[in-house]
């Protein structure tokens, strides 16, 4: 029995927010460690990431020609938002391998806030990917990529990137709480990000695209976010594009938020 | 109304749960006093697991009431986490932290300080014997261990009620009676204990009451005693040395067994009830003698809880889809010797 009962509702409240930010903490920093224990996770967070700067810089950006720009600049952006979004997958069979194992339901039978799983596992892969863009944009300085314009502009960039990345990683806590096994959450978290990622603006101009493929791109959230990120590091108007990423990456998380929790309540029924 | 503090550790009231057209559980009713082992025992699907979550508030019941503590699942569900521990079928430790870091993380979740999951981490591993591997991370631990640190676990927060799921599935011998002598260390100090079991010997050996359950529906309780005495107490069995003298032994015998005596063609044996009257013992082998039967092997045999499960269900509580392991094996075996 807990002995901490609360004379007045005000401290009742606050002891509970701490203890929920107590909670979200623990959880987060155990998955974190995950990054830390099993190495071979790293291919996802750090090899792919800096082997896709060099594939694209190297091998496909010689014959590629985006007038206006040095390939490696409009590249870096692109390809930062592109990793971000790969790397949600994570989420998905972080997720689904608790699930699997039975540590979910080890919370779940814990006196613990109920939030605390979701909200730490988003909130852990968030800080991973703050680390894959660090990583990236030291890579992307080493082979040619310079930020065109100031560090207020680059924060704003970053920190448009990790909300984009939260955004996405609801997404995956969604498809990982709804498959059946860890195996079906690494495909399913992935399949779709391929055409998604890549019918965009991260590695090339949409206008190279066939018209109707053109429709499509420019309505991605990842070319918006990628644009955007592009203004904000190479120069040029934020106005609309900033507001029009923001716009479709606040709908992702009022959407998917909701239903990742919803189905995270549902698995006791 | 009965206050949370004397209630019943347990209490389920025609609990209901039905998974799509699978009636899990349909209607059960249980009621388990405080520091007292009740061994729910069925084969696989029988509803045993569904029991466990529905009282540890991972799984909602479509109709009936359950207790645990005196607080309902439903609607006092955060107390009842206070007041439980659990162990499901799969040992859920995370692997990539080490044993201590585990229990540490699952104290802080009890809402302990820092230093509170600290102690009880160290405490709980010393306990379970796992003091050595406590610095290693749990992806290396062996079965048995991994089964440990997951007890551990469970038994971070103290709970009053324990639920342990199939708690020795998939263990070796040996890990299996370490386990054993824990979990009854455990219940020594007044834990009430609700386990879930497909092995019968486990249910005999831990618990205080059993439960058989089957398709959802409990279809006996009792002690081990009472079980066994249900399918008539404790059995002669008579294996001549002759085997076509089966018959004759079975002739002689038919006026002292009320013709209970059940002939055991495949295993060349004999079987009738031993009664009270122990005089019988006597003059049943006085009989075979007279009849010129000579004894190869004679026991007494206490019903197994599996003859128990027989005798109820009028099936072998091993599960229909699992083939019999011996059988394979000693065909391929007899194939072997052919050839050589």
């Amino acid at each position: 029995m807990t002995t901490a009962v609360a004379p007045i509702p005000a401290s009742a409240t606050r002891g509970k927010l701490v203890s929920t930010a107590s909670d979200i903490s623990v959880v987060v920093v155990r998955n974190l460690l995950r990054y830390v224990r099993q190495p071979q996770l790293l291919v996802f967070t750090v090899i792919q990431p800096v082997m896709f700067v060099l594939l694209f810089r190297y091998v496909f950006g010689g014959a590629i020609s985006v007038p206006g720009f040095n390939y490696v600049d409009f590249l870096m952006p692109g390809i930062i938002v592109q990793s971000i979004a790969f790397g949600t997958a994570g989420t998905s069979v972080g997720l689904a391998e608790d699930i699997a194992n039975g540590m979910i339901d080890r919370f779940r039978s814990l006196p613990m806030a109920r939030s605390a799983v979701l909200a730490g596992r988003t909130l852990a892969d968030t800080l991973r990917t703050a680390f894959t863009i660090l990583l990236m944009g030291g890579v992307g300085a080493l082979v040619g990529f310079r930020i065109h314009t100031d560090l207020l502009h680059t924060l704003v960039a970053i920190v448009l990137c990790l909300y984009f990345a939260m955004a996405f990683s609801w997404i995956a806590a969604t498809i990982g709480l709804s498959v059946t096994s860890p195996e079906a959450a690494q495909t399913g978290g992935f399949v779709w990000l391929f055409p998604v990622t890549f019918a965009s603006s991260a590695f090339v101009p949409v206008q190279t695209m066939p018209s109707w493929l053109q429709h499509i791109a420019n309505a991605n959230p990842i070319t918006l976010t990628v644009n955007a990120a592009r203004a904000l590091t190479l120069g040029g108007p934020t106005d609309p594009v900033l507001y029009q990423a923001l716009a479709w990456v606040t709908g992702i998380m009022l959407v998917f938020g909701p239903l990742a929790i919803r189905r995270y309540r549902r698995m006791s029924s | 109304m009965t206050s949370p503090a004397s209630a019943p550790a347990i209490v389920v009231e025609a609990v209901t749960k039905r998974f799509g057209t699978t009636q899990a559980l349909a209607g059960v009713d249980l009621e388990v006093p405080r520091a007292h082992v009740v061994g729910l025992l069925g084969p696989n699907g029988a509803g045993k697991t569904t029991i466990v979550r529905i009282l540890s508030t991972l799984l909602r019941a479509d109709t009936g009431r359950a207790t645990v503590a005196g607080f309902d699942v439903k609607t006092q569900a955060q107390q009842v986490r206070r007041t439980i521990g659990l162990t499901g079928q799969y040992a859920a430790v995370d692997e990539n932290l080490t044993g201590f870091e585990n229990l540490v993380m699952i104290g802080r979740l009890n809402q302990l300080t820092k230093a509170k999951a600290k102690a009880r981490a160290g405490e709980l591993l010393e306990r379970l014997d796992l003091v050595h591997a406590a610095d290693r991370t749990a992806r290396g631990y062996s079965g048995g261990m991994r089964r440990r640190l997951d007890l551990a676990a469970s038994l971070v927060g103290r709970p009053q009620i324990l639920f342990l799921d199939e708690p020795t599935t998939g263990l070796d011998p040996r890990s299996r009676l370490g386990l054993w002598d824990v979990i009854r260390e455990l219940v020594a100090d007044g834990t009430t204990l609700l386990l879930t079991t497909q092995y019968l010997e486990e249910a005999d050996r831990l618990a205080d009451t059993i439960v058989v359950i089957d398709e959802g529906t409990i279809i006996a309780r009792g002690t081990a005693d009472e079980l066994k005495n249900r399918v008539g107490g404790e059995q002669l069995e008579l294996t001549p040395s002759d085997p076509a003298k089966l018959d004759a032994a079975a002739a002689a015998l038919a006026t002292i067994s009320d013709g209970a005596t059940r002939i055991d063609r495949a295993n060349g044996r004999l079987t009738l009830p031993v009664g009270s009257d122990r005089n019988r013992l006597a003059e049943t082998i006085r009989r075979l003698d007279e009849a010129g039967v000579d004894i190869a092997d004679l026991s007494i045999h206490r019903p197994s809880l599996d003859d128990v499960f027989l005798a109820l269900t009028g099936r072998s509580s091993t599960h229909e889809d699992d083939p019999d392991l011996d059988s394979p094996h000693s065909a391929s075996h007899h194939a072997g010797q052919e050839h050589s």
